[in-house]
Protein backbone atom coordinates (compact mmCIF):
# COMPACT_ATOMS: atom_id res chain seq x y z
CA UNK A 1 0.00 0.00 0.00
CA UNK A 2 1.29 3.23 -0.71
CA UNK A 3 2.67 4.47 2.55
CA UNK A 4 0.65 8.18 2.36
CA UNK A 5 -2.69 6.20 2.30
CA UNK A 6 -1.45 4.46 5.40
CA UNK A 7 -1.21 7.74 7.12
CA UNK A 8 -3.91 9.60 5.48
CA UNK A 9 -6.90 7.20 6.84
CA UNK A 10 -4.79 6.73 10.17
CA UNK A 11 -4.68 10.97 10.27
CA UNK A 12 -8.56 10.33 9.94
CA UNK A 13 -9.25 8.03 12.48
CA UNK A 14 -7.54 9.95 15.01
CA UNK A 15 -9.05 13.36 14.01
CA UNK A 16 -12.52 12.46 13.88
CA UNK A 17 -11.84 9.44 17.04
CA UNK A 18 -10.95 12.40 19.20
CA UNK A 19 -13.87 14.46 18.23
CA UNK A 20 -16.01 11.65 19.09
CA UNK A 21 -15.32 12.55 22.96
CA UNK A 22 -14.58 16.46 22.16
CA UNK A 23 -18.10 17.01 20.58
CA UNK A 24 -20.39 18.22 23.17
CA UNK A 25 -23.30 17.18 21.22
CA UNK A 26 -24.02 13.50 20.91
CA UNK A 27 -24.92 13.42 17.35
CA UNK A 28 -21.81 15.07 16.01
CA UNK A 29 -20.04 12.46 18.23
CA UNK A 30 -21.60 9.64 16.75
CA UNK A 31 -21.27 10.86 12.95
CA UNK A 32 -17.33 11.27 13.70
CA UNK A 33 -17.20 7.63 15.14
CA UNK A 34 -18.93 6.89 11.98
CA UNK A 35 -15.72 8.55 9.81
CA UNK A 36 -13.71 6.80 12.35
CA UNK A 37 -15.25 3.37 10.88
CA UNK A 38 -15.13 4.14 7.56
CA UNK A 39 -11.42 5.32 8.50
CA UNK A 40 -10.63 1.98 9.94
CA UNK A 41 -12.17 -0.35 7.06
CA UNK A 42 -9.82 1.56 4.56
CA UNK A 43 -7.11 1.12 6.55
CA UNK A 44 -8.29 -2.83 6.40
CA UNK A 45 -8.71 -2.97 2.28
CA UNK A 46 -5.57 -1.33 1.72
CA UNK A 47 -4.64 -4.57 3.54
CA UNK A 48 -6.10 -6.78 1.07
CA UNK A 49 -8.36 -7.53 3.55
CA UNK A 50 -11.50 -6.44 1.81
CA UNK A 51 -14.16 -9.32 3.55
CA UNK A 52 -13.17 -7.64 6.57
CA UNK A 53 -12.97 -3.98 5.58
CA UNK A 54 -16.22 -4.14 4.22
CA UNK A 55 -17.89 -5.80 6.81
CA UNK A 56 -16.82 -3.26 9.10
CA UNK A 57 -18.56 -0.48 7.06
CA UNK A 58 -22.15 -3.13 6.62
CA UNK A 59 -21.66 -3.79 10.28
CA UNK A 60 -20.65 -1.11 12.49
CA UNK A 61 -21.31 2.03 10.33
CA UNK A 62 -24.07 0.68 8.55
CA UNK A 63 -26.05 -1.11 11.31
CA UNK A 64 -24.49 -0.34 14.60
CA UNK A 65 -24.12 3.12 14.60
CA UNK A 66 -27.25 3.65 12.45
CA UNK A 67 -29.11 2.01 15.45
CA UNK A 68 -27.22 4.62 18.12
CA UNK A 69 -28.22 7.74 16.14
CA UNK A 70 -32.10 6.63 16.30
CA UNK A 71 -31.92 6.42 19.86
CA UNK A 72 -30.23 9.54 20.36
CA UNK A 73 -32.52 11.26 18.29
CA UNK A 74 -35.40 10.18 20.66
CA UNK A 75 -32.75 11.70 23.77
CA UNK A 76 -33.31 15.33 24.74
CA UNK A 77 -29.75 16.82 23.37
CA UNK A 78 -30.26 20.16 24.77
CA UNK A 79 -29.85 18.88 28.31
CA UNK A 80 -26.46 16.90 27.08
CA UNK A 81 -25.25 20.26 25.53
CA UNK A 82 -25.32 22.55 28.68
CA UNK A 83 -23.29 20.12 30.72
CA UNK A 84 -20.29 21.46 31.56
CA UNK A 85 -16.85 19.44 31.83
CA UNK A 86 -16.32 17.68 34.71
CA UNK A 87 -12.48 18.61 35.46
CA UNK A 88 -11.97 15.59 38.03
CA UNK A 89 -13.58 12.79 35.63
CA UNK A 90 -11.20 14.67 32.92
CA UNK A 91 -8.43 14.30 34.54
CA UNK A 92 -8.94 10.44 35.55
CA UNK A 93 -9.70 9.83 32.22
CA UNK A 94 -6.70 11.56 31.18
CA UNK A 95 -4.41 9.52 33.60
CA UNK A 96 -6.16 6.33 32.49
CA UNK A 97 -5.44 7.00 28.81
CA UNK A 98 -1.79 8.36 29.22
CA UNK A 99 -0.99 5.70 31.54
CA UNK A 100 -2.20 3.14 29.44
CA UNK A 101 -0.50 4.56 25.88
CA UNK A 102 2.70 4.41 28.25
CA UNK A 103 2.28 0.70 29.24
CA UNK A 104 1.86 -0.45 25.44
CA UNK A 105 4.50 1.42 24.50
CA UNK A 106 7.10 -0.02 26.99
CA UNK A 107 5.89 -3.28 25.49
CA UNK A 108 6.07 -2.59 22.35
CA UNK A 109 9.70 -1.37 22.58
CA UNK A 110 10.79 -4.62 24.38
CA UNK A 111 9.21 -7.37 21.89
CA UNK A 112 11.68 -7.78 18.74
CA UNK A 113 8.39 -8.71 16.98
CA UNK A 114 7.37 -5.46 16.94
CA UNK A 115 10.76 -4.40 15.20
CA UNK A 116 10.40 -6.93 11.69
CA UNK A 117 8.39 -6.05 8.97
CA UNK A 118 6.23 -8.70 8.08
CA UNK A 119 5.74 -10.54 4.51
CA UNK A 120 2.38 -9.81 2.91
CA UNK A 121 -0.47 -11.42 4.51
CA UNK A 122 -1.93 -12.89 1.08
CA UNK A 123 -1.85 -12.62 -2.54
CA UNK A 124 -4.91 -9.79 -3.64
CA UNK A 125 -6.32 -12.74 -5.59
CA UNK A 126 -7.52 -14.87 -2.45
CA UNK A 127 -10.88 -15.07 -2.45
CA UNK A 128 -10.77 -14.59 1.83
CA UNK A 129 -15.04 -14.51 2.05
CA UNK A 130 -14.41 -18.45 1.26
CA UNK A 131 -11.24 -18.76 3.44
CA UNK A 132 -12.81 -17.13 6.27
CA UNK A 133 -16.05 -19.42 6.10
CA UNK A 134 -13.91 -22.66 5.65
CA UNK A 135 -12.61 -21.85 8.92
CA UNK A 136 -15.43 -20.47 10.66
CA UNK A 137 -17.94 -23.55 10.02
CA UNK A 138 -14.92 -25.98 9.85
CA UNK A 139 -12.35 -25.35 12.17
CA UNK A 140 -14.17 -22.51 14.79
CA UNK A 141 -17.55 -25.14 14.29
CA UNK A 142 -17.98 -25.19 17.63
CA UNK A 143 -17.47 -21.86 19.39
CA UNK A 144 -19.39 -20.26 16.23
CA UNK A 145 -22.26 -22.53 17.20
CA UNK A 146 -21.81 -21.93 20.91
CA UNK A 147 -21.70 -17.63 20.17
CA UNK A 148 -24.53 -18.12 18.33
CA UNK A 149 -26.71 -19.55 21.00
CA UNK A 150 -25.23 -16.83 23.26
CA UNK A 151 -26.33 -13.94 21.21
CA UNK A 152 -29.48 -15.98 21.03
CA UNK A 153 -29.79 -16.19 24.55
CA UNK A 154 -29.24 -12.45 24.64
CA UNK A 155 -31.89 -11.79 22.11
CA UNK A 156 -34.80 -13.55 24.22
CA UNK A 157 -33.68 -11.75 27.27
CA UNK A 158 -34.03 -8.65 25.70
CA UNK A 159 -37.60 -9.69 24.90
CA UNK A 160 -38.30 -10.72 27.86
CA UNK A 161 -36.93 -7.78 29.94
CA UNK A 162 -38.69 -5.19 27.60
CA UNK A 163 -42.56 -7.17 27.75
CA UNK A 164 -41.78 -7.05 31.75
CA UNK A 165 -42.19 -3.37 31.72
CA UNK A 166 -45.41 -3.11 29.26
CA UNK A 167 -47.09 -5.30 31.85
CA UNK B 1 1.55 3.54 -22.07
CA UNK B 2 2.45 1.42 -19.57
CA UNK B 3 -0.35 -0.94 -17.91
CA UNK B 4 -0.76 1.18 -14.93
CA UNK B 5 -1.45 3.88 -16.59
CA UNK B 6 -3.39 2.72 -19.16
CA UNK B 7 -5.88 1.44 -16.01
CA UNK B 8 -5.65 4.70 -13.90
CA UNK B 9 -6.88 6.09 -17.39
CA UNK B 10 -9.50 3.49 -18.37
CA UNK B 11 -11.08 3.63 -15.23
CA UNK B 12 -11.17 7.97 -15.26
CA UNK B 13 -13.31 7.25 -18.50
CA UNK B 14 -15.25 4.74 -17.53
CA UNK B 15 -16.19 6.44 -14.41
CA UNK B 16 -17.09 9.83 -16.19
CA UNK B 17 -18.98 7.96 -18.67
CA UNK B 18 -21.14 5.66 -16.16
CA UNK B 19 -21.82 8.35 -14.12
CA UNK B 20 -21.90 11.70 -16.26
CA UNK B 21 -22.67 10.56 -19.27
CA UNK B 22 -24.93 7.72 -18.62
CA UNK B 23 -26.96 7.62 -15.03
CA UNK B 24 -27.04 11.48 -14.50
CA UNK B 25 -29.09 11.74 -17.52
CA UNK B 26 -30.95 8.69 -17.17
CA UNK B 27 -31.71 10.00 -13.37
CA UNK B 28 -33.13 13.24 -14.80
CA UNK B 29 -35.23 11.73 -17.36
CA UNK B 30 -36.44 9.44 -14.90
CA UNK B 31 -38.56 11.93 -13.31
CA UNK B 32 -39.59 13.04 -17.15
CA UNK B 33 -40.74 9.10 -17.46
CA UNK B 34 -42.17 9.43 -14.32
CA UNK B 35 -44.64 12.16 -15.33
CA UNK B 36 -45.30 11.34 -18.38
CA UNK B 37 -46.28 7.08 -17.77
CA UNK B 38 -48.46 8.78 -14.82
CA UNK B 39 -50.27 11.24 -16.82
CA UNK B 40 -50.74 8.24 -19.73
CA UNK B 41 -51.78 5.50 -16.14
CA UNK B 42 -54.36 8.76 -14.93
CA UNK B 43 -55.20 9.77 -18.44
CA UNK B 44 -53.65 12.97 -18.47
CA UNK B 45 -51.34 14.41 -21.09
CA UNK B 46 -47.96 15.06 -18.84
CA UNK B 47 -45.87 17.64 -18.87
CA UNK B 48 -45.68 18.47 -22.95
CA UNK B 49 -44.79 22.53 -23.30
CA UNK B 50 -40.92 22.39 -23.36
CA UNK B 51 -39.45 20.98 -26.57
CA UNK B 52 -41.11 18.01 -28.70
CA UNK B 53 -43.25 16.01 -26.53
CA UNK B 54 -42.03 17.90 -23.38
CA UNK B 55 -38.45 16.28 -24.12
CA UNK B 56 -36.82 19.33 -22.63
CA UNK B 57 -38.77 19.35 -19.37
CA UNK B 58 -35.84 18.24 -17.04
CA UNK B 59 -33.41 20.75 -18.39
CA UNK B 60 -36.10 23.42 -17.58
CA UNK B 61 -36.51 21.89 -14.08
CA UNK B 62 -32.56 21.83 -13.91
CA UNK B 63 -32.90 25.44 -14.49
CA UNK B 64 -35.38 26.47 -11.92
CA UNK B 65 -33.88 24.10 -9.14
CA UNK B 66 -30.81 26.04 -9.96
CA UNK B 67 -31.40 29.73 -10.16
CA UNK B 68 -34.05 29.69 -7.21
CA UNK B 69 -32.90 30.98 -4.00
CA UNK B 70 -31.10 28.97 -1.80
CA UNK B 71 -33.12 29.64 1.30
CA UNK B 72 -31.55 28.02 4.85
CA UNK B 73 -34.22 28.35 7.38
CA UNK B 74 -33.39 30.34 10.27
CA UNK B 75 -34.13 27.48 12.49
CA UNK B 76 -32.13 24.80 11.41
CA UNK B 77 -29.13 22.45 11.88
CA UNK B 78 -26.63 24.49 9.76
CA UNK B 79 -23.39 21.88 9.00
CA UNK B 80 -25.64 18.99 8.87
CA UNK B 81 -28.42 20.65 7.40
CA UNK B 82 -26.22 21.62 4.13
CA UNK B 83 -24.00 17.77 4.66
CA UNK B 84 -27.81 15.78 4.10
CA UNK B 85 -28.28 16.20 0.81
CA UNK B 86 -24.80 15.33 -0.10
CA UNK B 87 -24.46 12.08 1.88
CA UNK B 88 -28.23 11.63 0.06
CA UNK B 89 -26.81 11.11 -3.77
CA UNK B 90 -23.47 10.07 -3.09
CA UNK B 91 -23.98 6.62 -1.81
CA UNK B 92 -26.38 5.84 -4.24
CA UNK B 93 -24.23 6.57 -7.26
CA UNK B 94 -21.15 5.37 -5.78
CA UNK B 95 -23.06 1.55 -5.42
CA UNK B 96 -22.72 1.15 -9.21
CA UNK B 97 -18.94 0.75 -8.67
CA UNK B 98 -18.86 -2.65 -8.57
CA UNK B 99 -21.86 -3.42 -10.89
CA UNK B 100 -20.67 -4.91 -14.34
CA UNK B 101 -22.53 -2.65 -17.08
CA UNK B 102 -21.13 -4.36 -20.02
CA UNK B 103 -18.82 -7.27 -21.41
CA UNK B 104 -15.91 -5.58 -23.00
CA UNK B 105 -15.08 -3.06 -24.76
CA UNK B 106 -11.77 -2.94 -26.69
CA UNK B 107 -10.53 -5.63 -24.51
CA UNK B 108 -11.29 -3.21 -21.31
CA UNK B 109 -13.88 -4.94 -18.97
CA UNK B 110 -16.85 -3.19 -18.58
CA UNK B 111 -17.28 -2.93 -14.44
CA UNK B 112 -15.44 0.15 -12.69
CA UNK B 113 -13.93 -2.07 -9.82
CA UNK B 114 -13.71 -5.95 -9.95
CA UNK B 115 -13.59 -6.29 -6.46
CA UNK B 116 -14.27 -9.94 -4.50
CA UNK B 117 -16.78 -8.67 -2.11
CA UNK B 118 -18.97 -7.66 -5.20
CA UNK B 119 -22.38 -7.70 -3.54
CA UNK B 120 -21.56 -6.74 0.34
CA UNK B 121 -19.88 -3.59 -1.54
CA UNK B 122 -23.42 -3.14 -2.72
CA UNK B 123 -24.84 -3.56 0.37
CA UNK B 124 -22.29 -1.86 2.58
CA UNK B 125 -22.42 1.37 0.44
CA UNK B 126 -26.41 1.60 0.32
CA UNK B 127 -26.82 1.12 3.65
CA UNK B 128 -24.97 4.25 4.28
CA UNK B 129 -27.53 5.69 2.47
CA UNK B 130 -29.79 6.02 5.27
CA UNK B 131 -27.71 8.76 6.85
CA UNK B 132 -28.76 11.36 4.08
CA UNK B 133 -32.21 10.86 5.13
CA UNK B 134 -31.89 10.95 8.86
CA UNK B 135 -29.43 13.87 9.22
CA UNK B 136 -32.21 15.52 7.18
CA UNK B 137 -34.69 14.76 9.36
CA UNK B 138 -32.94 15.77 12.13
CA UNK B 139 -30.88 18.50 10.92
CA UNK B 140 -33.94 20.63 10.01
CA UNK B 141 -35.38 20.50 13.86
CA UNK B 142 -38.77 20.82 12.93
CA UNK B 143 -41.47 17.54 13.60
CA UNK B 144 -42.67 16.54 10.43
CA UNK B 145 -39.07 15.75 8.61
CA UNK B 146 -37.69 14.37 12.12
CA UNK B 147 -40.82 11.75 11.99
CA UNK B 148 -39.98 11.14 8.35
CA UNK B 149 -36.29 10.60 9.12
CA UNK B 150 -36.79 8.29 12.16
CA UNK B 151 -39.46 6.18 10.05
CA UNK B 152 -36.69 6.15 7.63
CA UNK B 153 -34.46 4.27 9.32
CA UNK B 154 -36.50 2.06 10.96
CA UNK B 155 -37.77 1.07 7.52
CA UNK B 156 -34.27 0.42 6.18
CA UNK B 157 -33.10 -1.56 9.01
CA UNK B 158 -36.01 -3.62 8.58
CA UNK B 159 -35.88 -4.40 4.82
CA UNK B 160 -31.93 -4.60 4.27
CA UNK B 161 -32.59 -7.81 6.82
CA UNK B 162 -34.53 -9.23 3.92
CA UNK B 163 -32.51 -7.85 1.27
CA UNK B 164 -29.31 -9.19 2.49
CA UNK B 165 -30.99 -12.67 3.28
CA UNK B 166 -32.95 -12.83 -0.34
CA UNK B 167 -29.74 -12.86 -1.80
CA UNK B 168 -27.66 -15.65 -0.05
CA UNK B 169 -29.38 -18.53 -2.39
CA UNK B 170 -27.84 -17.14 -5.48
CA UNK B 171 -24.17 -17.23 -3.54
CA UNK B 172 -25.29 -20.54 -2.21
CA UNK B 173 -25.59 -21.83 -5.52
CA UNK B 174 -22.79 -19.96 -7.36
CA UNK B 175 -19.80 -19.61 -4.71
CA UNK B 176 -18.90 -16.42 -5.40
CA UNK B 177 -19.91 -12.90 -4.66
CA UNK B 178 -17.60 -11.68 -7.23
CA UNK B 179 -20.44 -9.52 -9.35
CA UNK B 180 -18.65 -10.12 -12.85
CA UNK B 181 -18.69 -14.29 -11.68
CA UNK B 182 -22.38 -13.78 -11.44
CA UNK B 183 -23.27 -12.61 -14.64
CA UNK B 184 -20.69 -15.56 -16.14
CA UNK B 185 -22.49 -18.23 -14.36
CA UNK B 186 -25.77 -16.64 -15.47
CA UNK B 187 -24.20 -16.67 -19.21
CA UNK B 188 -23.40 -20.19 -18.76
CA UNK B 189 -26.24 -21.74 -16.74
CA UNK B 190 -28.96 -19.23 -17.58
CA UNK B 191 -30.37 -16.44 -16.06
CA UNK B 192 -31.13 -16.62 -12.12
CA UNK B 193 -35.16 -16.50 -12.82
CA UNK B 194 -34.89 -19.28 -15.37
CA UNK B 195 -32.20 -21.75 -13.43
CA UNK B 196 -33.11 -24.56 -15.46
CA UNK B 197 -32.30 -22.72 -18.92
CA UNK B 198 -28.50 -24.31 -19.06
CA UNK B 199 -29.86 -27.77 -17.63
CA UNK B 200 -33.44 -28.72 -19.29
CA UNK B 201 -33.30 -32.29 -18.35
CA UNK B 202 -32.62 -31.67 -14.80
CA UNK B 203 -35.57 -31.81 -12.51
CA UNK B 204 -34.04 -30.66 -9.75
CA UNK B 205 -32.91 -27.23 -12.06
CA UNK B 206 -36.48 -27.01 -12.73
CA UNK B 207 -37.36 -27.13 -8.33
CA UNK B 208 -34.58 -24.51 -7.95
CA UNK B 209 -36.71 -22.08 -10.30
CA UNK B 210 -39.13 -22.08 -7.37
CA UNK B 211 -36.79 -20.68 -4.24
CA UNK B 212 -35.29 -18.31 -7.04
CA UNK B 213 -38.63 -16.54 -8.33
CA UNK B 214 -39.16 -16.21 -4.35
CA UNK B 215 -36.03 -14.24 -3.68
CA UNK B 216 -36.32 -12.36 -6.96
CA UNK B 217 -39.94 -11.49 -5.82
CA UNK B 218 -38.49 -10.44 -1.79
CA UNK B 219 -35.31 -8.18 -3.17
CA UNK B 220 -37.39 -6.60 -5.78
CA UNK B 221 -40.09 -5.70 -2.97
CA UNK B 222 -37.04 -4.99 -0.38
CA UNK B 223 -36.08 -2.89 -3.05
CA UNK B 224 -38.86 -0.80 -3.39
CA UNK B 225 -38.89 -0.65 0.61
CA UNK B 226 -35.15 0.62 0.87
CA UNK B 227 -35.56 3.11 -2.29
CA UNK B 228 -38.44 4.85 -0.20
CA UNK B 229 -40.91 4.38 -3.60
CA UNK B 230 -44.46 3.98 -3.18
CA UNK B 231 -46.07 1.55 -1.29
CA UNK B 232 -43.29 2.08 0.82
CA UNK B 233 -43.15 5.81 0.85
CA UNK B 234 -43.72 6.23 4.46
CA UNK B 235 -40.87 8.55 5.06
CA UNK B 236 -42.05 10.79 2.80
CA UNK B 237 -46.07 10.61 3.08
CA UNK B 238 -47.45 13.49 2.27
CA UNK B 239 -51.16 13.17 3.50
CA UNK B 240 -49.14 12.58 6.87
CA UNK B 241 -46.04 14.69 7.33
CA UNK B 242 -46.24 17.27 4.60
CA UNK B 243 -42.95 16.59 2.40
CA UNK B 244 -41.36 14.13 5.29
CA UNK B 245 -37.77 14.41 5.37
CA UNK B 246 -37.19 17.23 2.91
CA UNK B 247 -40.37 19.37 4.05
CA UNK B 248 -37.59 22.20 4.77
CA UNK B 249 -35.45 21.91 1.80
CA UNK B 250 -35.87 24.55 -1.06
CA UNK B 251 -34.34 24.58 -4.42
CA UNK B 252 -31.13 22.62 -5.48
CA UNK B 253 -30.31 20.79 -1.98
CA UNK B 254 -34.27 19.42 -2.24
CA UNK B 255 -33.11 18.43 -6.07
CA UNK B 256 -30.44 16.38 -4.35
CA UNK B 257 -32.73 14.67 -2.04
CA UNK B 258 -35.20 14.10 -5.31
CA UNK B 259 -32.31 13.03 -7.79
CA UNK B 260 -30.96 10.83 -4.79
CA UNK B 261 -34.53 8.59 -4.80
CA UNK B 262 -33.87 8.13 -8.10
CA UNK B 263 -30.38 7.40 -8.45
CA UNK B 264 -31.08 4.96 -6.28
CA UNK B 265 -33.85 3.63 -7.49
CA UNK B 266 -31.35 3.08 -11.03
CA UNK B 267 -28.62 1.70 -8.91
CA UNK B 268 -31.54 -0.75 -7.52
CA UNK B 269 -32.55 -1.66 -10.56
CA UNK B 270 -28.56 -2.62 -11.60
CA UNK B 271 -28.33 -4.89 -9.23
CA UNK B 272 -31.55 -6.66 -9.84
CA UNK B 273 -30.28 -7.05 -13.52
CA UNK B 274 -26.94 -8.23 -12.47
CA UNK B 275 -28.11 -10.56 -9.75
CA UNK B 276 -31.50 -12.11 -11.26
CA UNK B 277 -31.86 -11.10 -15.25
CA UNK B 278 -28.97 -11.74 -16.45
CA UNK B 279 -26.46 -8.71 -15.94
CA UNK B 280 -25.83 -7.54 -19.90
CA UNK B 281 -26.15 -11.15 -21.31
CA UNK B 282 -28.92 -11.48 -23.87
CA UNK B 283 -29.80 -15.03 -25.67
CA UNK B 284 -27.78 -14.87 -28.85
CA UNK B 285 -25.62 -11.95 -28.57
CA UNK B 286 -21.99 -12.38 -28.11
CA UNK B 287 -19.39 -10.56 -25.58
CA UNK B 288 -17.59 -7.25 -26.60
CA UNK B 289 -14.61 -10.41 -27.44
CA UNK B 290 -16.25 -11.10 -30.59
CA UNK B 291 -15.82 -7.28 -32.02
CA UNK B 292 -16.72 -3.48 -30.10
CA UNK B 293 -19.99 -3.58 -32.01
CA UNK B 294 -20.96 -6.57 -29.58
CA UNK B 295 -19.92 -4.89 -27.03
CA UNK B 296 -21.50 -1.74 -27.08
CA UNK B 297 -24.38 -3.97 -27.98
CA UNK B 298 -23.89 -5.59 -24.55
CA UNK B 299 -23.94 -2.05 -22.56
CA UNK B 300 -27.16 -1.18 -24.35
CA UNK B 301 -29.15 -4.85 -23.22
CA UNK B 302 -27.95 -4.02 -19.75
CA UNK B 303 -29.23 -0.56 -19.68
CA UNK B 304 -32.74 -1.69 -21.62
CA UNK B 305 -33.06 -3.86 -18.50
CA UNK B 306 -32.93 -1.16 -16.43
CA UNK B 307 -35.19 1.04 -18.22
CA UNK B 308 -37.90 -1.78 -18.39
CA UNK B 309 -37.58 -2.24 -14.13
CA UNK B 310 -37.89 1.56 -13.53
CA UNK B 311 -40.88 1.29 -16.13
CA UNK B 312 -42.48 -1.42 -13.28
CA UNK B 313 -40.83 1.36 -10.47
CA UNK B 314 -43.30 3.83 -11.74
CA UNK B 315 -46.16 1.45 -12.79
CA UNK B 316 -46.48 0.08 -9.16
CA UNK B 317 -46.11 3.70 -7.76
CA UNK B 318 -49.33 4.58 -9.40
CA UNK B 319 -51.21 1.32 -9.08
CA UNK B 320 -50.70 0.67 -5.91
CA UNK B 321 -52.04 2.51 -2.68
CA UNK B 322 -49.42 3.05 0.61
CA UNK B 323 -49.29 0.88 3.20
CA UNK B 324 -49.79 1.31 6.77
CA UNK B 325 -46.67 2.06 9.02
CA UNK B 326 -47.16 -0.97 10.78
CA UNK B 327 -48.43 -2.79 7.99
CA UNK B 328 -45.34 -1.96 6.73
CA UNK B 329 -43.10 -3.22 9.67
CA UNK B 330 -44.94 -6.48 9.94
CA UNK B 331 -44.48 -7.31 6.25
CA UNK B 332 -40.97 -6.71 6.36
CA UNK B 333 -40.46 -8.62 10.03
CA UNK B 334 -43.07 -11.37 10.11
CA UNK B 335 -43.44 -12.00 6.46
CA UNK B 336 -40.28 -11.42 4.47
CA UNK B 337 -37.55 -12.03 6.87
CA UNK B 338 -39.05 -15.53 7.74
CA UNK B 339 -39.95 -16.23 3.97
CA UNK B 340 -36.15 -15.38 2.67
CA UNK B 341 -34.93 -17.43 5.65
CA UNK B 342 -36.58 -20.36 4.90
CA UNK B 343 -35.95 -20.35 0.96
CA UNK B 344 -32.12 -19.98 1.80
CA UNK B 345 -32.73 -23.56 3.62
CA UNK B 346 -34.91 -25.19 0.48
CA UNK B 347 -32.25 -23.85 -2.18
CA UNK B 348 -29.80 -25.45 0.82
CA UNK B 349 -31.67 -28.71 0.90
CA UNK B 350 -31.86 -28.61 -3.51
CA UNK B 351 -28.02 -27.75 -3.54
CA UNK B 352 -27.16 -31.23 -0.65
CA UNK B 353 -28.68 -33.52 -3.63
CA UNK B 354 -27.49 -31.51 -6.74
CA UNK B 355 -24.47 -30.28 -6.65
CA UNK B 356 -22.67 -31.34 -9.64
CA UNK B 357 -24.04 -29.53 -12.82
CA UNK B 358 -24.39 -26.27 -10.88
CA UNK B 359 -22.06 -24.89 -8.98
CA UNK B 360 -19.51 -25.42 -11.88
CA UNK B 361 -17.24 -21.92 -10.99
CA UNK B 362 -16.55 -21.18 -7.67
CA UNK B 363 -16.37 -24.50 -6.06
CA UNK B 364 -14.48 -26.61 -8.52
CA UNK B 365 -11.52 -24.32 -8.97
CA UNK B 366 -10.70 -23.43 -5.11
CA UNK B 367 -10.52 -27.24 -4.18
CA UNK B 368 -6.74 -27.47 -4.25
CA UNK B 369 -5.90 -23.94 -2.86
CA UNK B 370 -6.42 -24.67 0.91
CA UNK B 371 -6.18 -28.19 2.89
CA UNK B 372 -9.35 -27.73 4.84
CA UNK B 373 -11.61 -31.24 4.38
CA UNK B 374 -15.42 -31.20 4.58
CA UNK B 375 -15.70 -27.56 3.36
CA UNK B 376 -18.22 -28.18 1.08
CA UNK B 377 -21.16 -29.53 1.13
CA UNK B 378 -21.45 -33.19 2.56
CA UNK B 379 -23.60 -35.26 0.16
CA UNK B 380 -22.54 -33.99 -2.50
CA UNK B 381 -18.92 -35.35 -2.40
CA UNK B 382 -20.14 -38.46 -1.65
Amino acid sequence: MPSFLFWLFAGVMLIFGALVIINRNPIASALSLVVCFLGLAALFMSLDAFFIGIIQVLVYAGAVMVLFLFIIMLLDLRAEERRTMNWVAFTGGFVVAVSLLVQILAVISRTQMAKQTFPPLASPQTDDVRNVGLLLFGHYNLPFQVIGVLILVATVGVIVLSKRQLR
Amino acid sequence: MNPTTFFIFTTLLKIVGIVFVVILPMVSYAVYAERKVSALIQDRLGPNRVGPAGLFQPIADAMKFLLKEDFTPAHVNKFYYWLAPCLAMVPAITTIAVVPFGSTLFGVPMVIADINVGVLFVFAIASLGVYGIVIGGWASNSKYPFLGGVRSTSQMISYELSLGLAVIPIFLLIGNLRLTEVVQYQIDHGWMIVPFAGDWRNPLAWLLAIPMWISFAVFAIAVFAETNRLPFDLPEAETELVGGYHTEYSSMKFALFFLGEYAAMITGSAIIVTLFLGGWHFPGIPDGSHGWIFGLINIFVFFAKIVVLLFIFIWVRFTLPRFRYDQLMRLGWVFFFEIALVNIFCVAAILAFHAPPFPKHGLQADESDHGIPGGKMGPAVA
